[in-house]
Formats: structure tokens, sequence, C-alpha cells
């Protein structure tokens, strides 16, 4: 029998692998790469029992459809995306995301359009066979770098998958979509803050930004009203991180995102906060942004929090309900039913029945 | 001057030694890469040598900026003991007007033949700066004053790879076909980037670097030969 795996039908239009990202090599030129949301992609593990830096695929505009050539099995997708199942035998069905499915051999997984974010990340339970470089398995498409030799999925391919069965145990669900926050992105300002007029530093605090047509994972340009340098924009080139905002000499933001380079000699205002970039990552040309300072401890905090929301969306993994009908057994262990919510308090953000 | 923590964020800071492309100052940055590079404090992801900074990236989840920090001082106040030498390569080039379509431009602007041009770009040992722009760009210097020349102002949008370049006292090897400003002086037929390797990028920060002119009929051989995975860059370090 032909190794597990699952086959590319239709590539969609800019499908990856990714991981959490390349680091270590970034003194060698390597850019990072890696999950554009690693939120959605943690999460999307979780629902299949990996490893939450398993790598997945991120799907960006409209995704790829995937044929099962393997005994089952089970996936989950994480973000504002359509899944189809089309089945032998059965009309096309359309799947959840925020939970796990568990496919069977044949089965044709269609994924759809992503709306409402750049991407979606669809990851697949034990994750795929294939060789890191580098020590990671994320897409680095500029260099070629990375699985399928770095570039993005096409018709023919054959993801070689690591189990060929589902594990043991039912399908789960999220109870929620991940909350992502709302408001402005909070940046540290630096490292070359000083090299910006009084004047730039206010705007940037106030002013509306629109994310320009030129966006990808390299980064997005920015539009909305200029920063002005005191004297050049140039430095000599230092390194970079996600969440850099670098500003050319013509004034214009660029907020790089995970394949920005890994050191660059335009003056950077200020850098998104760890805890924001998943919003970074998903916003879409046309979307507008703006940004409140915090500081370096500010932003630990926030993060740390932000690490405990995560694990306790994970915590809160359950069986899938079953459709239709009241599951007395989920709504009892969520002490809807035994009268121990604080109504008052607002103990509880599941709606009262 | 006294060393700058300057901030990138929650997940990075720069330590600066200096506003300047300078030798010294660059020995510190790479004396301190090596430093953490070897006692690698708890959380500390990894360390990017650029010019005149380094910059230090760390996990905010299992540490802070106030503990890197301190660690990163501490590795400061410690041996300032230069860095080991970095490794010397000789690197070809031929400078042939066909695979350097900039010397036409610098015989006009600067009065240079294509002869003379190889000859000042071949007539020094090259410090390995820092890498960056893609995987494998070294930024090397110092080029001879007489080569100096500002970045063209027009980009070009195709580069291809293994052009040799120039700008301000700077010079590179393209490891990939990519946009680029400087100005090409010929190419090198030894992939600066190669997949296949089991150590693809080439030149390391630190390393140092000497270009031996090849004519057209020996450039040819030698990328036929790599093309083949027949040729051993090893045969390039100098002894």
């Amino acid at each position: 029998m032909m190794a597990a795996c699952l086959t590319v039908v239709r590539p969609g239009l800019f499908a990856t692998i990714q991981d959490l990202g390349r680091f270590g090599f970034q003194e060698l030129g390597m850019p990072v790469a890696g999950a554009l949301d690693p939120v959605a992609l943690r999460l999307a593990n979780a629902l299949v029992g990996n490893p939450q830096g398993t790598a997945g695929l991120e799907i960006a505009l409209l995704g790829p459809a995937l044929r099962v050539d393997a005994p089952a099995v089970r996936i989950a997708a994480v973000g504002p995306l359509a899944l189809t199942l089309e089945r032998e035998g059965d009309a096309p069905q359309p799947l959840a995301p925020h939970r796990s499915h568990t496919l069977r051999q044949g089965d044709v997984l269609r994924l759809g359009a992503v709306d409402g974010a750049s991407v979606a990340c669809l990851a697949v339970a034990g994750g795929f066979a294939l060789a890191p470089v580098m020590g990671s398995l994320s897409t680095y498409v500029r260099a070629g770098i990375g699985p399928l030799g770095g570039r993005p999925l096409a018709e023919g391919d054959r993801l070689p998958l690591t189990r060929d069965s589902a594990p043991d145990g039912s399908d789960v669900e999220l109870p929620q979509p991940p909350d992502y926050g709302a408001g402005p992105l909070r940046v540290v300002f630096g490292p070359q803050e000083d090299r910006f007029t009084d004047a730039a530093i206010d705007t940037f605090l106030s002013a509306t930004y629109r994310v320009g047509k030129q966006a990808d994972r390299m980064g997005l340009r920015l539009e909305g009203p200029a920063l002005a340098h005191r004297g050049s924009a140039d430095i000599p080139s230092d390194g970079l991180v996600t969440g850099s905002i670098q500003v050319p000499g013509n004034g214009q933001p660029i907020l790089l995102l995970n394949d920005h380079q890994t050191a660059g000699g335009y003056a950077k205002i200020a850098t998104v906060i760890s805890a924001d970039l998943p919003r970074a990552g998903r916003l879409r040309p046309g979307d507008s942004l703006s940004f409140q300072a915090v500081t370096v401890e500010e932003a630990e905090a926030i993060r740390r929090r932000r690490e405990q929301a995560i694990a306790g969306w994970v915590r809160a993994i359950r069986p899938v309900r079953p459709t239709g009908g009241i599951d007395l057994e989920a709504l009892y262990a969520e002490n809807l039913i035994s009268g121990t919510v604080d109504i008052v308090n607002g103990g509880s953000d599941i709606p009262l029945l | 001057m006294e060393v700058r923590f300057t901030s990138c964020g929650d997940t990075a800071f720069n330590v600066e030694f200096g506003e300047t492309i300078d030798r010294a100052t660059n020995a510190r940055v790479m004396a301190l890469h090596a430093r953490l590079k070897a006692a690698p404090p708890p959380g500390l992801v990894e360390t990017v040598p650029t010019f005149r900074s380094l910059l230090v990236v760390y996990d905010p989840v299992t540490t802070s900026r106030c503990e890197m920090q301190a660690a990163v001082e501490a590795a400061l106040a410690g041996s300032d003991a230069a860095p080991e030498e970095g490794r010397l390569w000789r690197l070809p080039v031929c400078y042939d007007p066909d695979l350097g379509p900039d010397l036409a431009e610098l015989y006009d602007t600067l009065g240079l033949t294509a002869e003379q041009v190889a000859a000042l770009h071949g007539s020094v040992e090259y410090f390995v700066y820092m890498l960056g722009f893609m995987p494998g760009f070294g930024y090397m210097g110092d080029l001879p004053a007489e080569l100096e020349r500002p970045r063209r102002t027009e980009p070009r949008v195709r580069v291809p790879a293994g052009s040799v370049a120039i700008a301000g006292r700077l010079t590179t090897v393209y490891p990939w076909e990519s946009p680029g400003g400087w100005h090409l002086i010929g190419r090198c037929p030894v992939p600066l980037y190669d997949g296949d390797r089991p150590d693809p990028v080439l030149l390391a920060a630190g390393d140092r670097v000497r270009f031996e002119a090849v004519d057209r009929a020996a450039f040819d051989a030698i990328a036929e030969a790599a093309n083949a995975g027949r040729f051993d860059p090893a045969s390039l370090r100098a002894a």
C-alpha cells in the first residue's frame, strides 16, 4: 500500500506549510517565516491532539482541495474558512471550523475562501512526514526554503502523513472561536524612535492607518499620514523582528511580518508587541489600524495573560455535542442546570438557555 | 562609546556599540555574539550580529527583558577577548562586461577600466561584517576608496544570482536572483547558497574573503561543476 498522504487535487491560491518559525539561523540571513497567525495554528493542533508547534497548512485567499489517501485522518481548521466534505455517494457537506473531523479514505476536503482575515490554519493529527529544513517545516517562498522545495502547494502534491489512521477518541471542538481582542495594536517604542520628530510620534499614536495593496507575508505597507524623520531615514542596517515598524524616506510605515528580512537600513519607530502579532498577521489590504504605546514590562504582562487565555481555550476543548436536541451531560458539566453559575457577576460567558 | 540597549518590542533588544560601520565596533558585536552563543542564558532564542549592534532575541514567556538584559550585561562585563578569526575564502570572479553590466558606467564615472576595477576589487582582503537582505547575502568591507559609489538611484528589478556588486565601501555576492541597487561588476560561479550542501550558506559573519579574477572559460567550468554538484566549496578555503 502507498504511504498515507493527503493528495492536492486543487492547489488553491496560496497554501503553504508553516510551523512556528525557523529560529536560530538569522545570523546567516535566514528569515524566520512561520505561521502569520500562530494562535490559529496552535489551536488547530490542539484540536487534533498535536503539540502546538506542529507544522500545518496556512491558507490564504482560497484554500486547496485535498484527497485523503489514507485509511483515515483527523483534521481541524481554525480561522474564517469554509470547509466542504465530498464523500462518494453523499451530497457535499459543509464542515465547521474550530472542531476536528475524522475523514475516510477517498474523501475530498475542499477548503474554500478565507474571509474575514488574511489566513486560516489546517492541522492534521500527527502532522506531515516531511524533513525539516534547518530545523523547521516553515516555508519561505521568496528563496524557496522549506518543504516541497519551499513553494506553495501545487496540484498533484502528496503531503505524507506520519499516521495512517485517526487517533482514538471522538472529535472535539472549541466552545467558541479564539478572541483576538480589538482596539489599537499595542507597540513598544524603538529601537529608533529618537530618529523621528515629536510631531511624527504624536501622529503615529493618533492617526488611523490603512493596510495598502502591497501586503504579503513579508509585511504590510500602511497608508496614512507621513511620519517625518529627524534627518535621514537611513541607519546602518540592524536586526529586525516580526512586528518591527520601519519608516522609509517617504514617511509611510511598513509593518514587518514573518517573512521579513533579517536586517534592514530604515529607522524603526516602534515594534508591535508579541501578544498582538497574531492580530497583525490577520490584517488584509483595506483594513484600518491604529497604535497604542505600552512599556516592555506591560507588553510582557499582556503576553503572559494571552498565554493563559490560550491555555484556557485549549483546556476548554470538549467532545463535539450531537447536533439537535440538548446535550444534558454537557449542560451539567457547565453547571448551567445545577444553579451554581454566578449570573450577577457574569461568571460564565456561555449564554443561559 | 557606552553600550546602549534599545527595544524591539517584548521579544528582542539591540545591544548597540556605536553608530558607524567599522571593524573595531563590529569586533565588539562579534565578541558578544560569540560569548552568548557559547553560554546561552535561559530563554535566549538567538543572537543576530549586524554592523554595529547585536540583536538579542528571547522568549518572553520563559524569561523577561530585565533578566535577559542582566545576563547580557554580565556577558559584557566578562572578558573582551576578540573572537576567533573567521575562515578565509578565495572566491573566483569573472569581471567580464557581459557578467558585470555596470563596468561601463564605472568607466564613465570613475574612469576605471574593467581591468582596473578587477585589480582594485581583488587587491584587499574583505571582512564579512554581517549577513542579511537574503539568506547568505554578506555585507563585506572595506572596499578600496577608489571604487566607492553610492547605490544606483534606480534599483534593478532582477539581479542574477552570483552577481558580484559594490556600493559605498561595501561589496557582496548576490546568492539569489533578486531585486538590487548595487553596481554589478562581475559574477562568481560558486553558489553562495546551495540547499544540497550540509551547510547551505557559504559565508558567516566574521569570515574573510579575497576575490580572485578568473577568465570566462574558468568561470564556465566552475559553474558547470557547481551545477552538477561536483564542486567542493571547501576547495575555496585558504590554508
